[in-house]
This record gives C-alpha cells, sequence and structure tokens, in this order.
C-alpha cells in the first residue's frame, strides 16, 4: 500500500469522487489553476477536469457559501473552501442560517449536499487571524455534519462520505497535518461518520482529542508507556454526528479521561464530552474529568506566545499523570 | 413589446391572486389564527405577476421575508400556503417555517428567507447550477431595496457577472426598509444604477404596473438562455399596510400615500384596465375570474383552519435527510 501524505490523500478523495460523480465540483479562492489551493490540496485538479469544475471565486466569503447552498439544492454537489478556519465568519449567515436549518425550516421539502472544507489550528505563527479553532461553533449548530480527520487514511476514506451524504458537511482540516504520512489505499474505499477509531488501546486512562492533539498524544502514551502507564488514545472523526458509544466505553473501561483540543478553553467541544460523560458514565469515574486546552486569549503571534498558545505534550502528559 | 391577450389575462389573473390571497391573510390575522408576525404583499402584487409570468414552470424563483406573493404568483398550492401560515401540519413546511420561510419547492421556489438579503448568493448558486448542468432554466431573485445595501448584492452581482449566470436581479423598491427611506440610505437616484458598476444591463420599471415588470422580465429572460447573462430590474412600487403585523407606518408622508396609495395607482386596477382596453378581457370575464379566486382562497383559509397541528414531537423531525 503506498504511503501518502494526508494533502495528497485528500486529492485523491476529491478527484475520485468527481471522476464518479459529474454533479461533484470544487469552488473556492484560489483553488485553481494558478494556485491550486492555499495548502495546495486542489493543485492539479483545474488541468484535468477544467476550470469550469474548479472553480476560482472572487474573496466573497458569505456569496461562495451561499452559492454552495444554491447549487446543492438544485441538483449539484459543491466542495466549497474557505481558505483559513478564521474566515468562515464571513460566511456564517450561509453556513448556519442557509445551510444548516434549511431543510428543517422547509419542512423536508429539500436537502443540501454541499461540502464546506476549511482549516483550523495554529503552529505555524501566522496569527490571530489564521490560526483559530473554532470547531464547537458548528459542534453548536444543529443540521451541520462535522468531519475533522487528523489521519491520511482517515481524510481520503471521509471526504468521501462527505460527497456522498445528502447534507451538508463542514469538512474541517488541521494546517499541521497535511504533511503527515499514513499508508492509504489507492482504490476507492469510505470511512463512515459518526465512528470514532480507537488510536491505542490502553487501560489506565482515556485521552479524547482531535486534530494534531492527537498526534502529540499518541506520543504522549509512547513515553508514559515506558513509565508503565497505559494510554487508550481515542479520534472521534467526525464530531456530528459524534460517537459517543465508543468513547463511554472506553471510559467504563478505564475509569479516567483526560480531553485534548487546541481549542481556547472555555465553551470547547472539551467541554461538551465532558458533559456528555459525566451524563453517561458517572459512576465508572475514579477521577475528575481533566481538560487541556488552550488559554481563552486569541492566538499570539510570536513563537514564545504561540508556543505557550497550543497545549504540548508536557500539558499532556501532565494532566494524564495527574489522576492516573 | 406587443403582448398577446392570454398573457394579458394572466397578468391580471396572477395579480389578482396574489391580492386575493394577501386580503385573505390580513383577515386572518385579524382573527387572530396566524401566529407570530408577517411582512404582506398587498401593494406589491404586480412584480411577482409580472416575474412569474415570464417565466416557465421549471424556472427558479428566490423570496425574501415578504414572501407570500411571490409565491402564490409562482403557481403555489394555496391550502398549503395559507396552512403554512397558520402553522398547521398540512403547511408546505409542515408547520416549520411559517410567514418568512413559506416555500414550495416543486413549484420553483428555492426558499423564503428571514435573513435580509441572504438569498442573493443562494441564486447566484441555483444559476450557477442551471448553467453547469446544461439547462436553460433561469433564476429570478427578488430583493428589497433594503437588502442592496447589504454586502451580499455586491458579491454576488458581481459573481453574476464574471459568470454570465442565467439570472435576474429584481429589486422591488418600495421606498422602506422598516421605517429607513431608501433615500437615507442610498446615495444614487435609483438602486439600478448600482448595477453599472458590475456591468449589469439594469432597467427601471413601474412595480406597479405588470405589463411593465413582464416586459422587462422577458427582456431579461431572454439574454438569460442566451447565455448573455444577468439583468437587473429595479420595480418601484409600495406597501399598502406597514411592515410588518403591528406596524402602522405613520413615519410615511401623507403625500406620498395619497400618491402611491391612490385608485390610478393600485396594481390590480392598472392590469385589470389595460386587459379589458385591449380586448382581452371583458368586465364580466373579470368579475367571474374574481369570483372563482375569492372561492379559492376562501376554500384554502377553511382548510388551513380545518388542518390540525402538528404533534409536538414532531419538532424533533427533519433536521437531516437520510443517508441512502
Ligand atoms: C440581515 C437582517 N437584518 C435585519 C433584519 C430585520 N429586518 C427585517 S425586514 C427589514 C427591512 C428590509 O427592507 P427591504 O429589503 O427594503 O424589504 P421590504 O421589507 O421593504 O420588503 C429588516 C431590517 C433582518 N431580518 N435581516
Ligand atoms: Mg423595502
Amino acid at each position: 500500500m503506498p504511503e501518502k501524505t494526508y494533502r495528497d490523500a485528500l486529492k485523491d478523495g476529491l478527484r475520485e469522487e468527481m471522476i464518479r460523480d459529474e454533479r461533484v465540483f470544487i469552488m473556492g479562492e484560489d483553488v485553481g489553476l494558478n494556485w491550486g489551493g492555499a495548502f495546495k490540496v486542489t493543485k492539479g485538479l483545474a488541468d484535468e477536469f477544467g476550470e469550469a469544475r474548479v472553480r476560482d471565486t472572487p474573496i466573497s466569503e458569505n456569496t461562495i457559501a451561499g452559492t454552495a447552498v444554491g447549487a446543492a439544492i438544485t441538483g449539484m454537489i459543491p466542495v466549497a473552501e474557505i481558505m483559513f478556519g478564521d474566515l468562515i465568519t464571513l460566511a456564517m449567515d450561509q453556513v448556519c442560517n442557509q445551510a444548516a436549518k434549511m431543510r428543517y425550516m422547509f419542512g423536508g421539502q429539500t436537502s443540501v449536499p454541499l461540502v464546506l472544507r476549511t482549516v483550523f489550528g495554529g503552529g505555524k505563527n501566522i496569527a490571530s487571524h489564521h490560526s483559530q479553532s473554532l470547531e464547537s461553533w458548528f459542534m453548536h449548530t444543529p443540521g451541520l455534519k462535522i468531519a475533522v480527520p487528523a489521519f491520511a487514511y482517515d481524510v481520503k476514506g471521509l471526504i468521501k462520505t462527505a460527497i456522498r451524504d445528502p447534507n451538508p458537511v463542514l469538512f474541517l482540516e488541521h494546517k499541521l497535518v497535511y504533511d503527515k504520512k499514513e499508508d492509504v489505499p489507492d482504490e476507492d474505499y469510505t470511512v463512515p461518520f459518526g465512528q470514532a477509531k480507537v488510536r491505542r488501546e490502553g487501560e489506565d486512562v482515556t485521552v479524547w482529542g482531535t486534530f494534531f492533539m492527537l498526534h502529540k498524544a499518541l506520543e504522549v502514551a509512547d513515553e508514559l508507556a515506558k513509565d508503565g502507564i497505559s494510554v487508550e488514545v481515542i479520534d472521534p472523526r467526525t464530531l456530528a454526528p459524534l460517537d459517543k458509544k465508543t468513547l463511554i466505553e472506553s471510559v467504563k473501561k478505564t475509569g479516567r479521561l483526560v480531553l485534548v483540543t487546541e481549542e481556547t478553553k472555555t465553551g470547547a467541544t472539551t467541554a461538551e464530552i465532558a458533559a456528555t460523560v459525566q451524563e453517561e458514565a458517572f459512576d465508572w469515574l475514579d477521577a475528575p474529568i481533566k481538560r487541556v486546552n488552550a488559554p481563552d486569549t486569541p492566538v499570539p503571534f510570536s513563537p514564545p506566545l504561540e508556543g505557550y498558545f497550543i497545549p504540548d505534550n508536557k500539558r499532556i502528559a501532565q494532566a494524564i499523570r495527574e489522576i492516573v | 413589446m406587443t403582448v398577446d391577450k392570454k398573457t394579458l389575462k394572466e397578468l391580471y389573473t396572477r395579480t389578482l391572486k396574489v391580492r386575493r390571497f394577501e386580503e385573505k391573510v390580513w383577515d386572518l390575522f385579524g382573527e387572530n389564527v396566524v401566529p407570530g408576525t408577517l411582512h404582506l404583499y398587498l401593494g406589491q402584487e404586480a412584480v411577482a405577476a409580472g416575474v412569474t409570468t415570464a417565466l416557465k414552470k421549471t424556472d427558479w424563483i428566490q423570496s425574501t421575508h415578504r414572501g407570500h406573493g411571490h409565491v402564490v404568483a409562482k403557481g403555489a398550492d394555496m391550502n398549503a400556503a395559507l396552512a403554512e401560515l397558520l402553522g398547521k401540519e398540512t403547511g408546505s413546511c409542515k408547520g416549520k417555517g411559517g410567514s418568512m420561510h413559506i416555500t414550495q419547492f416543486n413549484v420553483g421556489v428555492l426558499g423564503a428567507t428571514g435573513v435580509v438579503a441572504s438569498g442573493l448568493p443562494i441564486a447566484v448558486g441555483a444559476a450557477l447550477s442551471c448553467q453547469m448542468r446544461g439547462t436553460d432554466d433561469v433564476v429570478a431573485c427578488f430583493f428589497g431595496d433594503g437588502a442592496s445595501n447589504n454586502g451580499t448584492f455586491g458579491e454576488s452581482l458581481n459573481m453574476s457577472a464574471i459568470w454570465k449566470l442565467p439570472l435576474i436581479w429584481i429589486v422591488e423598491n418600495n421606498l422602506y426598509a422598516m421605517g429607513t427611506p431608501i433615500k437615507m440610505m442610498c446615495p444614487s437616484a435609483t438602486i439600478a444604477q448600482r448595477a453599472d458598476g458590475y456591468c449589469i444591463p439594469n432597467v427601471v420599471v413601474d412595480g406597479n404596473n405588470a405589463l411593465a415588470v413582464y416586459e422587462a422580465t422577458v427582456e431579461a429572460v431572454k439574454r438569460a438562455r442566451a447565455g448573455e447573462g444577468p439583468t437587473l430590474i429595479e420595480c418601484q412600487t409600495y406597501r399598502m399596510k406597514g411592515h410588518s403585523r403591528f406596524d402602522a407606518a405613520k413615519y410615511r408622508p401623507e403625500k406620498e400615500t395619497k400618491y402611491w396609495l391612490s385608485e390610478e395607482r393600485d396594481a390590480v386596477r392598472i392590469i385589470r384596465e389595460m386587459a379589458i382596453e385591449q380586448g382581452a378581457l371583458t368586465e364580466t370575464q373579470a368579475e367571474k375570474i374574481d369570483a372563482k379566486i375569492s372561492k379559492d382562497v376562501e376554500k384554502a383559509a377553511d382548510f388551513a383552519k380545518k388542518s390540525d397541528f402538528p404533534k409536538p414531537e414532531e419538532t424533533l423531525d427533519d433536521v437531516f435527510a437520510e443517508v441512502a
């Protein structure tokens, strides 16, 4: 099986879906011929499929998202891109009021099969307007599905599931995982929504996290294993639908839970997960649930500041040690 | 342009139908059976009638918060429309939408929206879809004078122009956005001239004259179907009532209301006289059409009132479409 980067696996998924279904098209700022996407995910696709199906747009986030909505309800399957996650604020009406609510408020008369891709996360010293992680806002928006692929195998399978889903899917990526490599099959496969993956089995403590934090948590788990601490690491893969079952089962086994994401702490997805676990597995918990998040500040620029902001292996390890 | 008698009769019929429908809605809310608020279309009927008469069944319209008239003129089932306004399970949106989201997808209504100016991007997407799927369908997008001050106006006009989309922008300039006069909020003499900046052909018409609206729309549709791109039509018109349920519209100067609400400016009267003058209708035929419409509206009101409310637990339905 060939080893591929997350970026190439994602591109393969997009490409294969475009070949499979001619209703699928890509649109966004600089996704096309001259640039191939700010993170080069769509590079080469405009050459292959033409500029109509890999469509550069003006810098008009709300209308990019709205165009995707209008195209989706009339027989197309748009995969629209918002260049940076922070800029989705300019498209909030179309994402949260239109795409998410349309099927419901029209009593099921229509559905909105669109995919909106964007990228979250810090680590590149590009400061407050290009680094934030906003997934909890959308988890709080009924009507949206949310994919959070952190690994190359998953990103290909999940983009296919997203494109084939009849509902609006927010497809969230992370800047620091585009170059991560994994074995990725060349053939067609999907990864189902709402099915978490146990990335490492363990007995003493469960770590649940997303995106780059999963990569860190796995490193930490290796380290702690040397001290005889056995860590189970769970990757939800989608936040909506959320696989509670896998998590609850794991907590029932380990009795301990550490939640790790790059979001600022207040109102983060980790708060929702912690609340869910205490509702559904309170009696199995042997220690308080720990949360490892960023502080409640905008994402800073300077390397020592950003380094302080983003949770690191030390903080994750410390949180685990505090409860085992 | 010479219009045939059949078209004149159709214009009269649609204008009148919207008028009688809205009068019934006004009565129903007098009876206190319409929950919430609503924005009546009374006074602006000629716009919806003129535009939709120039469209075919498979063409689309995008509506606004003042949408009853658009939907009825496009051929909506009046039973389902009135039932929706009353929040009944037989409503077109099963009681989940109400006045601001009154929509019938199956007659070519993309949606009615509570967010001013949010329909413009969706119309861009629908028109792009018509173009990409190789149909000859067009999209007519209604919006108000107030909406033309929102950012989506610029984004969407621009996108429609660069991609030469089969799209007709219909500005219903009723001189006010709630209580705010457009002349306070727009520096140019017309809204239409704003389209010049996007190289979109534009025209100002008497929005109380269904024939004038129709003729302008026919030209625009011709351009759109020929692949020549969008047109903007500013229809100057006036609300007969306040902005919403409890607004008495006291802010409108008497001289202005006297002119606009005079019998000579009345949309139904204008098209009726024209049709009779040009031999498309006799007085008796005009009365007969009126009697038939009034009866249908009466029946629809009856149907709506007698229909059941949805069961409370139906709240939970229609958030997502089932994955196949
Ligand atoms: C984005 C947004 N801002 C404000 C409102 C509240 N609002 C509802 S209708 C309206 C006025 C709209 O004016 P116009 O576009 O001229 O349409 P009209 O009501 O005259 O038909 C306002 C401000 C809203 N619904 N959406
Ligand atoms: Mg207005």
